[in-house]
């Protein structure tokens, strides 16, 4: 796990998209979201989540592995980038790859771009637009223990289990104390790839 | 930027691309602005009561290009989606740039000279006032107007038009409330700041959607709940913060009195009472007590269509907690006892004795901007600046010396938002000028209101885009936005806060100060508002309500800009202002206690048949603010929120996205399903920010609180159908000449219901 990182609590989350809404302001990006919110028990519950990219550590995150251009950098710091402009060529490899979700390919620009944790606030100390503005703090950028001072008693995690896969991230999920297991991703819809059942890429089956 | 949907077509595009969209209200080019030179400027939201504080960004053309968190006491950094796009409205393609008139409604609005539409206004305030009296003129304000501007409102009403026909759209939020606290406490604004939740027991949010309507509230909450707070909701729909509530008491809409009772029934049968407290500190609660005796859990159980364990469950919460507070919003006082519910919540907490103390208290939480501003200065038909009354001989005195009239010229006291609007349709009010508000989206009964607007001979309205009021006007000035003037504002904490001037106005366009008292000059009353500015304005307003309970004079701009705001009352340059109310007890009555009062539940207004068996209630939706002139502009949060909803319980069979038709005794309209279990089976939900023919407020009933006249929008009897096509959401008017801003427009022509907090129901996306 990073440092200061990242921690998603869904717990808190209201569906507000102020995230989506600020990150549309990023100065590296202003005019296009990186985030987006989902709702994992649509018309059951008012449930929500923010997904911003979780900056895998798998030992390095699956869009950086896939791409053949090698235009997705990785900080010293644990950041991975998006897509440096000069070497991507717009193929999709990390959008498939990616277990989350995260990356997205500007059709137009044949670029893609994701979410780089605000690189140009956080390098200079500040939060991500997206920490900063969360009205309920389901998204907290700070270190572990900030987090625990402040809501005694949570939880983190950041290992996702999508099948027998795990990945583990930089950006953190706050969890039920009692629970250490793996978070299970996705959406379990196996797919057959060389006879072996293997997690679907997030598309419904 | 191309907006076309992209087919997620492997052949087209690899699987899970996605066309990235500019959504904003700026043209594209706008979101790389010239960023030299760029200076931040301290200032608060212009939208909800929490008043969050926010950096405009400036470029070094003095033009606002963005916006920047702030570490304001109030929010700290946090900001809500509407806060975030807030600052797009200030350069939006859509600005009214000159005034727009015309002589009748047959005609198209031409641009036309300042000196063209002032004159004609006074012409016609001359013509109707000679031929029908001075009351056939009336005026209605805001309450996300500047409270130098609301004060200057009621002014200018009693002053210069003369007329007693004078109120504002806080009308359509606030007054049931503030008429419950100047009975039982003798002072109308919250009782402790939004910080005493952080370190409350047990939180009590009555009718309050906090996530939606108050997202950055939703941190003192959540905060509480760290520590331990055990949170308790109350509300029909399954909120937000209701979905993890330990808990939610999802009541039928309109039962919230019984259920009050019923919940202080079981506190008084269980001994869970502060006698000492109620001895020292009341009068009336021995009647209070008799009431709710015929109160038991089982039968609030049968009104509220709620389990009666969970009315004991939630007494012995309250009622054990050592510290516990209650807030409420407009979902219990959006009813024909409006006043009464909110009575029977401050019963509660007086019955507790929790009062006046850290983590023990009492709130509303206003909804507009300067909710809590906007009802303090006198732009409601029965108040005076500071709260006065303007029945009371004294008060009316001191106002008259004030501004500088005799006792004799100030009018008697006018008639409430709704009433004005059937006065327009009898004909008694023939003129009109409106401030800072949207009637025609946010009055209930649109064909009532639509009605009496088109009857009005003369009607002007001051704006900054074209509202669909506006739009059916003689006479629309173009005004400045929050981010191009100065003004203070009380959030719901009644904290004056203080707003600073971003940029200056686009040419053409003048402040709402300038244009009342350009307008009161010619009307020959100009040496009483001959005011340059806002803190001219501020300083009279401080004068007017020294001494008063409404006490502003030790609030400056100074001090505001020094500190970060303070709580009214403030008597003296060197008082720290006044955070929490009540401690040690004591009220603002004359002999210092609460006056609890007797409340009986009665059924809402619309009764129900077998034609009309189910409830339909109204709210808001995060992404979008009261009637949505602001807001359904703003290319982010329409494309957030693009249309309304109808939100329905799966045991109806419909299938999310299906055309339902919405049926009340006032009139229908198809809105697509939002099928989620989020809400009770008998009620049906729909948001009310968009105008006919999509309006909630069509369907809503013009009834009134007896009390506070706030009409009834949260209960009415409706049916649903099957229907064969949704109802197209129209697009917001432009100026003539210039075409609707295609980034607002985008998924305007979603079929589907929108992805909401609500999630998008259970139904797949085709």
């Amino acid at each position: 796990m990073l440092g200061r990182t990242i921690f998603i609590d869904p717990g808190r989350c209201i569906g507000c998209q102020a995230c989506v809404s600020a990150c549309r302001e990023c100065d590296s990006h202003r005019g296009k979201s990186m985030i987006h919110l989902d709702y994992p028990d649509e018309g059951h519950t008012v449930a929500s989540l923010p997904t911003v990219c979780m900056h895998c550590e798998d030992p390095v995150a699956p869009c950086a592995e896939v791409c053949p251009a090698e235009a997705i950098l990785i900080t010293a710091d644990g950041v991975v980038q998006e897509a440096d402009p000069t070497r991507c060529i717009g193929c999709a490899n990390c959008v498939n790859a990616c277990p989350f979700g995260v990356p997205k390919i500007d059709l137009e620009a044949k670029l893609q771009m994701k979410c780089n944790l605000c690189y140009d606030r956080t390098s200079y100390g500040l939060a991500p637009m997206c920490a900063t503005v969360c009205p309920t703090g389901a998204l907290f950028y700070g270190t572990v223990e900030e987090l625990q001072a402040e809501r005694p008693g949570v939880d983190v995690s950041t290992m996702f289990a999508f099948g027998d896969t795990v990945v583990s991230t930089g950006v953190a999920m706050v969890v039920p104390a009692e629970r250490r297991a793996p978070v299970p991703g996705g959406m379990l819809n196996l797919i057959e790839v060389n006879g072996r059942p293997t997690p679907g890429n997030g598309a419904r089956a | 930027m191309s907006t076309e949907h992209v087919p997620l077509d492997p052949s087209v595009a690899p699987l899970g691309t996605r066309d990235f969209r500019d959504a904003g209200g700026l043209p594209a080019a706008a979101w790389r602005a010239d960023q030299t030179e760029q200076t931040l400027v301290p200032t608060h939201c212009c939208f909800c009561g929490v008043q969050c504080g926010m950096y405009l960004r400036v470029d070094g053309h003095g033009k606002v290009f963005g916006v920047e968190p702030r570490n304001h006491d109030i929010n700290r950094m946090r900001l809500c989606p509407k806060g975030i796009n807030a600052y797009q409205q200030v350069n939006h393609p859509d600005r009214l740039t000159a005034p727009l008139v015309r002589r009748s409604r047959d005609e198209p609005f031409r641009e036309a000279s300042w000196e063209e539409a002032l004159d004609h206004t006074v012409a016609e305030i001359r013509r109707i006032q000679g031929e029908r009296g001075r009351d056939a003129f009336g005026m209605l304000g805001g309450a996300s107007l500047f409270s130098e501007k609301t004060y200057l409102v009621g002014k200018f009403a009693r002053v210069a038009l003369k007329t007693r026909h004078v109120d504002y759209n806080g009308r359509l939020c606030m007054v049931s409330a503030a008429g419950a606290n100047k009975l039982a406490f003798g002072i109308d604004r919250a009782a402790n700041p939004f910080a005493d939740i952080l370190q409350t027991d047990c939180l009590l949010i009555a009718g309050s959607n906090v996530g939606e309507c108050f997202p950055v509230m939703t941190q003192y909450v959540w905060g509480a709940r760290d520590r331990g707070a055990t949170l308790i909701i109350v509300d029909p729909r399954q909120t937000a913060v209701a979905r993890t509530a330990d808990i939610h008491v999802a009541l039928k809409s309109g039962t919230d009195a019984a259920f009050f009772n019923a919940v202080l029934h079981v506190i008084v049968a269980e001994g869970l009472t502060d006698e000492a407290f109620l001895a020292e500190h009341t009068t009336g609660w021995d009647e209070v007590k008799a009431t709710v005796a015929a109160y038991p859990p089982s039968r609030a159980a049968e009104i509220c269509g709620v389990p009666a364990e969970q009315i004991v469950q939630v007494a012995r919460v309250f009622g054990r907690a050592e510290r516990a507070m209650a807030w409420h919003a407009r979902g219990i006082e959006h009813h024909t006892q409006g006043v009464e519910n909110c009575l029977t919540v401050i019963n509660l907490c007086t019955a507790t004795g929790n009062l006046g103390r850290p983590g023990a208290g009492y709130g509303t939480i206003t909804g507009q901007g300067n909710g809590q501003g906007g009802r303090e200065h006198g732009q409601k038909s029965d108040l005076l600046p500071g709260g006065r009354s303007i029945n009371d001989p004294a008060h009316r005195r001191q106002v008259a010396a004030i501004w500088g009239i005799e006792e004799s010229e100030l009018p008697q006291a006018g008639t409430s938002m709704m009433e004005m609007v059937w006065q327009m349709q009898r004909g008694e009010i023939r003129g009109l000028i409106g401030v800072c508000n949207n009637p025609f989206v946010s009055l209930p009964n649109y064909a009532v209101v639509k009605d009496g607007y088109d009857k009005l001979e003369f009607h002007a309205q001051f704006d900054f885009f074209l509202s669909e009021t506006a739009a059916n006007a003689h006479v629309v000035f173009p005004v400045t936005t929050w981010a191009e003037d100065e003004g203070v504002m009380a959030n719901a904490e009644a904290r004056v806060v203080k707003h600073n001037k971003a940029q200056d106005p686009p040419p053409g366009v003048r402040t709402d100060t300038w244009v009342m008292c350009e307008i009161a000059r010619r009307l020959g009353e100009g040496s009483k508002f001959a005011f340059e500015g806002s803190k001219d304005v501020f300083d009279e307003l401080r004068r007017a309500s020294a001494g008063t309970v409404i006490d502003y004079y030790g609030i400056t701009y100074e001090r505001l800009e020094q500190t970060g705001g303070i709580a009214w009352p403030c008597p003296s340059l060197e008082h720290p202002g006044t955070p929490r109310l009540f401690e040690g007890g004591k009220t603002y009555h004359a002999d210092g206690k609460v006056h609890m009062q007797v409340v009986e539940w009665h059924p809402p207004a619309d009764p129900y048949s077998d034609e009309y068996p189910m409830t339909l209630t109204t709210g808001r939706t995060v992404a979008h603010f009261l009637s949505g002139n602001q807001t359904r502009r703003l290319g982010g949060l329409v494309e957030q929120t693009p249309r309304p909803w109808v939100e329905v319980h799966p045991s109806h069979g419909f299938r999310n996205g299906e055309a339902v038709r919405v049926v009340t005794r006032r009139g229908s309209e198809v809105l697509p399903a939002l099928v989620t279990e989020a809400i009770r089976p008998d009620h049906v939900f729909v948001p009310y920010h968009w105008p006919y023919p999509v309006a909630a407020n069509a369907l809503t009933i013009d009834a009134l609180d007896p009390r506070s006249k706030i009409p009834e929008y949260k209960v009415c009897a409706v049916r649903i159908e099957r229907a064969e096509r949704i109802d197209p959401v129209p697009a917001p008017p432009v100026p003539p000449g210039r075409a609707a801003y295609p980034e607002a427009q985008v998924s305007r022509t979603d079929p589907l219901p929108p992805t909401s907090p609500q999630g998008r129901g259970t139904a797949e996306r085709g």
